[in-house]
C-alpha cells in the first residue's frame, strides 16, 4: 500500500544516543522512585498498622489522598507547589523524581501492608519471645518474608511505574518520551519516532513481566 | 440405553482409562466403585461427552458420542447428571435453577417450565424452599434440588457422580430416599457411589473399577457373594469395616 | 512562603472574555465525565468479550485475546494516545485519512475515548478472564450437562458469577479510567487537567486552582464508588459469600 511508502525509519539510526539520554532519565527515574517509594510505602505501611491511632490516621490519609487523584495532577501540584514552599524554582527533572517517590509510595504502602498482614501472627510472637525489639522483630522476621510474598506484585507495580514515567511530558521533563518527540521534531519524523518509542516501551515491559510470571511460577513452587 | 465400547482416554502422557466396555439396557440401576483416583468421575463424563476420548465409542439411546456430528448439547439434554459438589447456579433461585434448562433449551414455555418444577420439588420434598437461593440451603437439600433439576429435563437416563459423598451423614439419606424412589420407578441409572446399602437395595449390577479398568461387572448378588476379584474384595472390606 | 492567596478568583473572569474561571472547571468536569463514560462503555464491552475468549477451548481466538490484552498493557497510556492521534490517521487510506486530519468532528474527544477504551479493555479483560477461571470447573460441566450450549454455558451460568465476583477490581478499574482522562489534555481535550492547567496560567492562583480541580476529581471518583457500591449490593447473591442469608 502506497501509504507506508512515506514512512522513513532511517532518521532513528542517528537519533540514538539522544533518545538513550531520554531512556537513561526513566530509568533513573523509575529506579529512584522505586527504591524511595518501596522505603517510604513500607514506613506508610508500618504507621498505618501501628496502634499509634494519629500515627495511623495521617497515614491512611495520606495513601487515600494520593490513590484517589490523578497522577497527572499530582505532577502538576508538586511542581507548582514545592519551588513555592522552597523559595527557589525547581528543575523539571529534580521535580519529577520527588513526584514519583511521594506517590508511588502510597501505592506502594498498599502492598507492603498486604504483605505484612500475610506473615502469620506466630511469626510476631516468635520474634517477641526471643526478646527482639519491635523495630528488631519488624526488620529481622516479618519485612523480609513480607517482601518475599510481594516480589511479584512489587515488581509489577514497577512495570506501571515504568509506564507512568511518560508523564512527565506534563512538565516537560526530558525522558525517553519527550526525547522522541524532541527528535522527531529536529528531522520533521515525528511519526517515526511515536512508533520506535511504542516499540522500545513495549519490548522493556513485555520483557519486564514475562520475567514477573516467571519468577511468580518459582515462588509458587517454593511455598 | 448406555454402550461403552473399549473406551481409553489419556490427560497427556498420563491413562486414566484402559478398554473399558460395559453396557446398561432400559430400567437397570449400575452402581460404579473402586478406590479414589481410579477414573470414575472420567468414565462417567464420558457418557455424556463432558470429558472427550481418544479411543473407542459409547452409545447412548443409539447415538454415538464420539462421532464428532453428534450434536452433543441435544444429546446432554436428555441425560439427566448430577454431581458430587451438586453444583446448582448460585445466583439464581431454586425455581430458576428449575426452569432455566426446560426454558432455554427445550424451548418450553415459562409457565409450563415453572409448573413442572414446583411439581419436581414436591417430589424432593422442597417444596416450601422454591424462592430461595441455593446458598441458602442445606446440602442435603441443594443435592436434592440438583436431582430435581435434572429431572426436570425428563431425562431417559441419570448419572450420579458420587451424590452423597460431600454430604454430611445424617443427610445421606433423604437423597438416597429420593434415588431409590427413582429406580424403583423403572429409571435408567448409572450411579458412582460407596454406598454398599445403596447398591444391595436397588443395584442390578455393581462395576468394580481400578486404576481406570473396569475390574469387576457382576450382577449384584454375585459381587456381594464370593466369587471376585482380590482388589475388589480388599475395597469392600475397607468400605464395609465401618 | 509569600503566597497572595485569592479565594474568589473562581469568579472573576477569564483574561479573555466574559467566562468566569467556574465555568472553566465545570466544562471541563463535563469533559471529564464524558470521556472516562464512554470510554467506560467500550472497555466494559471490549474487555468482557476478550477476556471471556481467553478462557474458551480455542487455540486461536485464546491467542488473539492474548495478543490484544499485551499489546494494550505494554506501552504508556500517553504514548498510546499519541499514536492514536497522529500515527494512526497515517495507516488509514487516503480519503479516510484526509477526512480524519481534516473534517473529523471532535477528533480529539473520539479519539481520546478509543484510545482509554482500549487500553482499559486489557484490564478489564484480565479481571474477567481471572473471574471466570475462579469459578469451580463443575458449573461449566453443569451447564452442559443439562443441555446449554457453550455460548448458554457462558450466558447464564459462567459469566453472571463472574461479573459479580470481579465487581470490586471493576470498581477500582472505573475509578482508574477517570484519573487516566486526565491524560487527554495531551491531545487537547478540554477536560479538566487541560482547564487546570490553563486556569492557573490565565490566574496565576495555582493552589486555588489545583484544589478545586482535585477536589472536583475527588466527588467524581467517590460517586463512581458509590454507583458501583449499588450494584454491588443489588446484585449480591443471598446465601454467597458476602451475601445476606
Ligand atoms: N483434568 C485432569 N488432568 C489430569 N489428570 C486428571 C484430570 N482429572 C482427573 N485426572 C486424573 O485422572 C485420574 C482419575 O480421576 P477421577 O476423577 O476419574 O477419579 P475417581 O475415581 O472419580 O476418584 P474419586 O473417588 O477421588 O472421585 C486421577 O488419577 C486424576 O488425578
Ligand atoms: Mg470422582
Amino acid at each position: 500500500m502506497s501509504f507506508f511508502t512515506q514512512f522513513d525509519f532511517s532518521v532513528i539510526a542517528p537519533s540514538l544516543p539522544f533518545l538513550w539520554e531520554g531512556l537513561k532519565f526513566t530509568a533513573k527515574l523509575t529506579l529512584i522512585a522505586m527504591a524511595g517509594g518501596i522505603f517510604l510505602g513500607t514506613l506508610l505501611a508500618l504507621a498505618r498498622l501501628s496502634s499509634i491511632t494519629p500515627l495511623a490516621m495521617v497515614a491512611t490519609w495520606y495513601v487515600n489522598l494520593m490513590r484517589s487523584i490523578p497522577l497527572l495532577m499530582v505532577i502538576l501540584w508538586f511542581f507548582l507547589v514545592i519551588p513555592i514552599f522552597t523559595g527557589k524554582p525547581m528543575g523539571a527533572e529534580t521535580s519529577a523524581i520527588i513526584t514519583f517517590t511521594a506517590f508511588e509510595a502510597a501505592y506502594f504502602s498498599e502492598i507492603m501492608r498486604a504483605g505484612i498482614q500475610s506473615v502469620p501472627r506466630g511469626q510476631v510472637y516468635a520474634g517477641q519471645a526471643l526478646g527482639m525489639t519491635y523495630w528488631q522483630t519488624m526488620s529481622y522476621v516479618v519485612l523480609p518474608q513480607a517482601f518475599r510474598n510481594m516480589l511479584p506484585i512489587l515488581l509489577t507495580q514497577t512495570i506501571i511505574l515504568f509506564q507512568d514515567t511518560s508523564l512527565v511530558y506534563a512538565i516537560g521533563a526530558k525522558d525517553l518520551l519527550k526525547a522522541a518527540e524532541i527528535a522527531g521534531k529536529n528531522y520533521g519524523r515525528p511519526i517515526e519516532m511515536y512508533v520506535f518509542v511504542a516499540l522500545v516501551y513495549f519490548v522493556i515491559c513485555f520483557a519486564l513481566s514475562y520475567l514477573v510470571k516467571h519468577l511468580q511460577a518459582r515462588t509458587a513452587i517454593v511455598r | 440405553m448406555i454402550k461403552i465400547a473399549n473406551i481409553s482416554k489419556w490427560y497427556g502422557q498420563f491413562r486414566v482409562l484402559t478398554d473399558c466396555s460395559t453396557q446398561i439396557t432400559k430400567g437397570e440401576v449400575v452402581v460404579v466403585c473402586g478406590p479414589s483416583g481410579s477414573g470414575k468421575s472420567t468414565l462417567i463424563k464420558c457418557v455424556n461427552g463432558l470429558e472427550p476420548f481418544q479411543q473407542g465409542d459409547i452409545i447412548v439411546n443409539d447415538i454415538s458420542i464420539g462421532d464428532p456430528k453428534t450434536n452433543l448439547p441435544q444429546l446432554r439434554a436428555h441425560v439427566g447428571m448430577v454431581f458430587q459438589h451438586f453444583e446448582l447456579f448460585p445466583h439464581m433461585t431454586i425455581t430458576q435453577n428449575l426452569t432455566i434448562g426446560q426454558v432455554k433449551v427445550l424451548g418450553r414455555s415459562k409457565d409450563e417450565a415453572h409448573q413442572r418444577a414446583l411439581q419436581l420439588l414436591d417430589r424432593v420434598g422442597l417444596n416450601s424452599q422454591a424462592d430461595k437461593f441455593p446458598g441458602q440451603l442445606s446440602g442435603g437439600q441443594q443435592q436434592r434440588v440438583a436431582i430435581a433439576r435434572a429431572l426436570a429435563m425428563d431425562p431417559i437416563c441419570m448419572l450420579f457422580d458420587e451424590p452423597t459423598s460431600a454430604l454430611d451423614p445424617e443427610m445421606i439419606n433423604e437423597v438416597l430416599d429420593v434415588m431409590v424412589g427413582l429406580a424403583n420407578e423403572g429409571m435408567t441409572m448409572m450411579v458412582v457411589s460407596h454406598e454398599m446399602g445403596f447398591a444391595r437395595k436397588v443395584a442390578n449390577r455393581v462395576i468394580f473399577m481400578d486404576n481406570g479398568s473396569i475390574v469387576e461387572d457382576a450382577a449384584t448378588e454375585e459381587f456381594f457373594g464370593t466369587p471376585r476379584s482380590e482388589r475388589a474384595q480388599l475395597f469392600l472390606s475397607k468400605i464395609l469395616s465401618h | 512562603m509569600n503566597y497572595h492567596w485569592n479565594w474568589g478568583i473562581f469568579l472573576q473572569q477569564v483574561q479573555s472574555g466574559d467566562e468566569t474561571y467556574l465555568d472553566w472547571l465545570i466544562s471541563g468536569l463535563g469533559w471529564t465525565v464524558a470521556v472516562a463514560l464512554a470510554a467506560w462503555l467500550i472497555a466494559l464491552v471490549l474487555g468482557s468479550l476478550i477476556g471471556t475468549l481467553r478462557t474458551v477451548p480455542n487455540r486461536g481466538l485464546a491467542m488473539v485475546a492474548t495478543a490484544h490484552v499485551e499489546l494494550f498493557r505494554n506501552i504508556p497510556l500517553l504514548v498510546q494516545l499519541l499514536l492514536w492521534f497522529f500515527v494512526v490517521p497515517e495507516l488509514l487510506p487516503r480519503d479516510l485519512s484526509l477526512w480524519v486530519k481534516q473534517d473529523m468532528p471532535a477528533k480529539e474527544f473520539f479519539t481520546a475515548v478509543i484510545c482509554l477504551g482500549l487500553f482499559t479493555s486489557a484490564r478489564v479483560a484480565e479481571q474477567v478472564r481471572a473471574g471466570i477461571q475462579s469459578l469451580s470447573r463443575g458449573q461449566k460441566m453443569a451447564g452442559l450437562a443439562i443441555g446449554f450450549t457453550l455460548p448458554q454455558t457462558y450466558r447464564y451460568v459462567l459469566l453472571p458469577m463472574a461479573f459479580r465476583i470481579i465487581i470490586p477490581p471493576l470498581t477500582s478499574e472505573f475509578m482508574n479510567i477517570i484519573k487516566n482522562s486526565s491524560v487527554a489534555f495531551a491531545i487537547g481535550v478540554l477536560e479538566l487537567t487541560f482547564q487546570a492547567r490553563q486556569m492557573q496560567e490565565d490566574s496565576e492562583q495555582g493552589i486555588e486552582t489545583y484544589l478545586a480541580v482535585t477536589l472536583l476529581y475527588f466527588i467524581v471518583a467517590f460517586s463512581a464508588n458509590r454507583g458501583m457500591a449499588l450494584i454491588e449490593r443489588r446484585t449480591r447473591v443471598p446465601g454467597y459469600i458476602g451475601g445476606a442469608k
